[in-house]
């Protein structure tokens, strides 16, 4: 099951830059949240605060707390027991090129030690199926690499990989940017039926898609959140002007 | 007016199919020139050395000098040990500084020297590694030996296998690098296991390559392994090897040796071939459909 997010006075800097200013934020969980704002406004750069995944950058910074469930994932947890709590799926279809379709999915548990035979087959076909990608690709786990795969189906397969360890929360990083319109309607019907089992983030550069997946979106602009509200709100009677001025398309 | 501009055009067009055919001629002009010598080489080989090669060649040890017959059985043997521990010694490493450069170490000072040295000591001639080795290792306790030999041969693999291992790594997609931690993987398992994995074609290829150039050294075995006459695989005794014997032949007055050497530079040549090939085939079979 899904858990919240709460987040206060979350700070993040790239080198000299401050990428990310006194965010504060509560994502419900077991929904879909969209984070929307035009490029580098820092909705990357808060996803990746989530699991830990900003300080793998040399030159990255983080200040505030993250709490997830009831873990405070800066304080009390090492960054790689977060980031099994908490799955990503990247910009662009990431599979690991020379391992086969049934080792991408399992990579998360056997390269943790997992090793069970049994429990890892259930798993890697409960995944592939939970990500609607078990019947195009069931004849060819073994025999297929992950990078054989269409780019839409490279993507499912990547959250395949990402539900297989079980986490609490699906991070999305603009999932559907390097896809075209069949594929990204796979991956939007996903998000519809993952949030009943997971807290999922989505960052996106689509609003139509912010609308159709997400119950909360989050508008952020220049490393600040100007506004979060339910979806509904956001997109017919903003608060704030500069929401307003973005979603009519008037910059960004 | 227009048909000015047609017959221009259709100078221009023959200009551009010409220049594209003298460009494609040229290309294969190089492609020529980059065969022929490996051809020429092989074909000299054949020419000289084939004759000489029966199945003394392989299974008896060579005759005292002015002899005719025998054959190189101990050096074919002892080429293989001398390698044998040069690349126990060159590949792990030469992996290990490759890794360590691409991953551990990268913009550290401690990298800067080591990429460094790596590129001095892979400048280094070979005979002075012999000298080198000898004066280190061979001592009145431990005299020329296989195992001084391979010590030679395997810091010579060193340079190579580090640069193209590091060359390599840093070839795998910082994406593929990400999806690994972001599963939660521990850093040091997604190098090994993930990193690494994904740049093993070419890594491999970089170990061949030193083999390969190893293989073949005559002058860093001179003052080590030495060359014996004799059956010897011990490990602390003199042992022949291809390179020496072929040096060895080569400048003796005896027509049958000159002859013998011939033989053994072919026998070289087609085992380091066959030695690259089969790591390659090996190597290959676990690679999947569609995996780049």
């Amino acid at each position: 099951m899904g858990v919240g997010i709460e987040v206060s006075t979350l700070n993040a800097w790239y080198g000299a830059n401050h990428t990310l200013q006194d965010i504060n934020l509560n994502i419900p969980a077991n929904h879909a949240t969209a984070l929307i704002g035009p490029s580098g406004c820092g909705k990357s750069t808060f996803v990746r605060c989530l699991n830990r995944m900003h300080e793998t950058n040399p030159i990255a910074r983080v200040t505030g707390t993250v709490r997830i469930g009831d873990l405070d994932i800066y304080a009390d947890a090492k960054p790689v027991e977060i980031r099994r709590r908490v799955g990503m799926v990247f910009q662009r279809p990431n599979p690991f090129p020379t391992m086969s379709i049934y080792d991408n999915v399992a990579a998360g548990l056997k390269l943790n030690g997992y090793s069970n035979r049994r429990v890892l087959d259930e798993i890697v076909e409960r995944s592939l199926k939970d990500s609607a990608l078990w019947d195009e690709v069931k004849d060819d786990l073994r025999k297929k690499s992950g990078a054989s795969l269409s780019g839409g189906q490279q993507q499912r397969l990547c959250i395949a990989r990402a539900l297989a360890v079980d986490p609490e929360v699906l991070l999305m990083d603009e999932p559907a940017s390097a896809l075209d319109p069949v594929s990204t309607s796979k991956i939007e019907d996903l998000i519809f039926q993952l949030k009943s089992q997971y807290t999922i983030v989505i960052v996106t550069h689509n609003m139509q898609q912010a609308a159709r997946v997400a119950e909360k979106t989050g508008f952020f602009l220049n490393g600040r959140m100007v506004e979060f509200d339910s979806t509904h709100k956001i997109f017919t009677n903003p608060s704030d002007k500069r929401t307003e001025d973005y979603i009519t398309g008037r910059f960004g | 007016m227009r048909a000015k501009l047609q017959s221009g055009s259709k100078l221009r067009a023959r200009i551009r199919e010409g220049t594209d055919g003298l460009a494609t001629g040229l290309a294969i002009l190089s492609t020529v020139l980059v065969v022929a010598p490996l051809i020429a080489i092989f074909v000299y080989l054949i020419y000289k050395g084939a004759s000489s090669l029966n199945l003394a060649f392989f299974t008896k040890l060579p005759k005292p000098e002015g002899e005719i017959g025998g054959g190189m059985a101990n050096a074919i043997v002892g080429s293989g040990v001398l390698l044998a521990l040069a690349s126990l010694i060159g590949v792990p490493i030469g992996i290990g500084g490759g890794i360590f450069l691409a991953e551990f170490g990268r913009g550290t000072k401690l990298a800067n020297a080591v990429r460094f040295t790596a590129d001095v000591l892979n400048g280094v001639p070979s005979i002075v590694m012999g000298m080198a080795v000898y004066g280190l290792i061979v001592t009145p306790r431990m005299p020329f030996s296989a195992i001084s030999g391979g010590v030679a041969l395997g810091i010579m693999m060193i340079p190579t296998v580090t640069r193209t291992t590091e060359e390599m790594l840093l070839m795998v997609p910082h994406s593929v690098r990400e999806a690994a931690l972001a599963l939660g993987v521990p850093n040091w398992r997604s190098v090994l296991s993930i990193t690494v994995k994904t740049a093993s074609p070419g890594i491999i290829t970089g170990c061949m390559l030193a083999f390969a150039r190893v293989a073949g050294e005559t002058a860093p075995l001179i003052f080590t392994a030495f060359g014996n006459s004799n059956w010897s695989v011990a490990l602390n005794q003199p042992i022949s090897a291809l390179p020496l014997e072929i040096y060895r032949y080569a400048i003796s007055p005896y027509d049958d040796q000159h002859r013998q050497a011939w033989a053994a530079a072919l026998v070289l040549v087609v085992l380091i071939v066959a030695a690259v090939s089969l790591v390659r085939y090996v190597a290959g079979r676990g690679v999947l459909k569609g995996a780049s």
